[in-house]
Parts: C-alpha cells; structure tokens; sequence
C-alpha cells in the first residue's frame, strides 16, 4: 500500500502527501528532537525533510525502504540545522545494569521477580505505555535514536544503521544500554506498586 | 553441570550478553554458554523475559495523533511546493541537497 502512496505522490496527490504525513510525522518529530536543543529547530528540520522528500521522490527507487530513506533524509537536515553532539562522538556514558545488584561472585544479590503471572505474556500497555514512553524522552539521546528506530519504529539493524550512519557494533551497543535502561525504569515503578 | 567453572559465565556478565543474543550476533560458543546459564538460572531467565517483555511495550508505543495546525502547515507547504514545481523551466527543482539514494551517506 505504500507503493501505491508513493505512486501517488509522484503525481502529485496531496492526499498522499497527507496521509504518509500523518503516519511519519510523530516518529521524525521524536527523531529530529533527539538530534536538535530545541522543538522549533526540530520542526524546521522535519518540515525540511518533507521537502526534501518531495523533491526528491523521482529518484527514490526503492532499493532502501521509504521509510529508512525518509528518516536518513531527515537525520541529515537535522543534523545540519544544529547538530548538539558531534557525529561520531563518544558513546554515552556506560550504562549497564548496577554493579550492587551483585554479590561479590556476579550473581544476583536479590531475586529478579516475575512480573506477570504464568498465564499472562505481556504487560498491560494502557497502564505501562506511558511511563515507557516517559522513560524513552529521558535516554541519552544517541539511545533514544537507536531504541526508537529498532523498537518503537521497527527498523532492522541495518536500516537503523544507514540511518544514523552508525556501525553495527555502535548500533548494539546503544541499543543494549537503551533497552537495559528502559527495563530498569519499568522494574523501579513495579516495585513501588 | 559438569562443566568447568572458569567456562560458565555469571549473571552479572549474562546480562550484559543480552542484546547481543536477541541480535543473534553471539559467538556460536558464548551462545551456548548463555543458554547454559539460562537453563540454571531463573533470575536471569526472568531478566531476559523482562528485556523481551520491555521490547514488546515499546513497539506498542503510537506515534501521538498530528495536531491540525501541524498537519495544516505541511499541507501549505506542499502546496507551495507543487506551485513552485509548475514554474516556467530554469528554476532549479534539484537543489533540495542529498537526496539520491546513493548520497545519503547519513554522516
């Protein structure tokens, strides 16, 4: 069905444009913030990749995905309107899983408690979406990016990297930190209730 | 298990082993070392059930719905856009930057 969009937007379709709008927006909007300081620059950068796309939808020819191009597209203008980290900068501070949450031979110090029954797979996303969703906003933001792009998006590895122009070993180790992180925000609020 | 102690990992290095496991980008070696682990212990069975369960709620995360004045903007300047494309030939309609695919180099 995307094709088909994308067929449309060739021929200038506004409703096409419409609709791959309403689906993209949010995810470059979240994008874009994690790259730029502030949400006007992040909107001037997404607002600039819609153009970009555009214009450039001839010569998209479908070897990479639409959306992984879109999200390149917009990597790049975001970056240029004012990049807050350097590309290539050091990976954010280590984050791994608390050093006393061991004993003193590497196994855990208390029991990882379960947290659903049995018979349940999955948690309940009405009560544990939004505070994911919170816990997504505060990681460092090249972890955000990738755990946004992977997780949220659905991105393949190696999408996620032509993406962010990242190596695949980068790529997983924000990945590990990200998730490692959102994990334990989730543990700390099951505890508290 | 009989196997040697100094070849067995612990949880604390387990779950640092995580994601590179869900990513199958493990040695086929440390691959069976962390199963092994696995099968013994439930801590960091559940560990790993939490990090699937945590992916999972992520990819249920919905894109909030587009404000009307948002969706209004992008509209007009896609209408902009089209005009500007209708312009008598000599204006440029591919100065919009990298945008072929094999420029993207994303750097």
């Amino acid at each position: 069905m995307e094709v088909e969009l994308l067929s449309r937007l060739r021929n200038g379709d506004e409703e096409a444009f419409v609709t791959l709008v309403a689906r993209y927006q949010q995810p470059m909007l979240r994008l874009a913030r994690s790259i730029v300081s502030n949400q006007a620059v992040a909107e001037e950068a997404v607002q600039d990749a819609w153009m970009g796309v555009v214009r450039g939808i001839d010569r998209f020819e479908g070897r990479s995905s639409f959306r992984t191009w879109v999200f390149r597209i917009l990597v790049n203008r975001a970056r240029t309107a004012g990049s807050r980290e350097p590309v290539g900068a050091p990976i954010e501070a280590l984050h791994t899983v608390d050093p006393a949450r061991f004993d003193g031979r590497g196994q855990w110090a208390d029991p990882i408690e379960r947290w659903v029954d049995e018979s349940e797979d999955r948690l309940d996303a009405a009560t544990w979406l939004p505070i994911l969703r919170a816990a997504l906003d505060d990681l460092p933001p090249r972890q955000r990016q990738v755990v946004m792009l992977r997780d949220v998006e659905g991105l393949s590895n190696d999408e996620t990297c032509a993406v962010l122009g990242i190596s695949a070993g980068n790529q997983r180790i924000l990945l590990h930190r990200g998730r490692t992180r959102l994990r334990e925000v989730l543990e700390a609020k099951m505890e508290k209730d | 298990m009989l196997s040697l102690r100094g070849k067995d990992i612990v949880c604390q290095q387990a779950v640092e082993l995580v994601t590179d496991y869900l990513e199958g980008s493990l040695s086929r070696r440390d691959r069976r070392r962390f199963e092994a682990h696995l099968r013994e212990c439930p801590n960091c069975a559940a560990y790993l059930e939490q990090i699937r369960m945590t992916i999972e709620l992520a990819g249920a995360i919905e894109p909030e719905d587009l404000t009307a004045e948002a969706r209004q903007d992008l509209v007009d300047l896609y209408r902009r856009w089209r005009s500007e494309k209708h312009r008598p030939p000599g204006a440029s309609t591919t100065d919009g930057g990298p945008l072929d695919e094999r420029n993207q180099d994303g750097r």
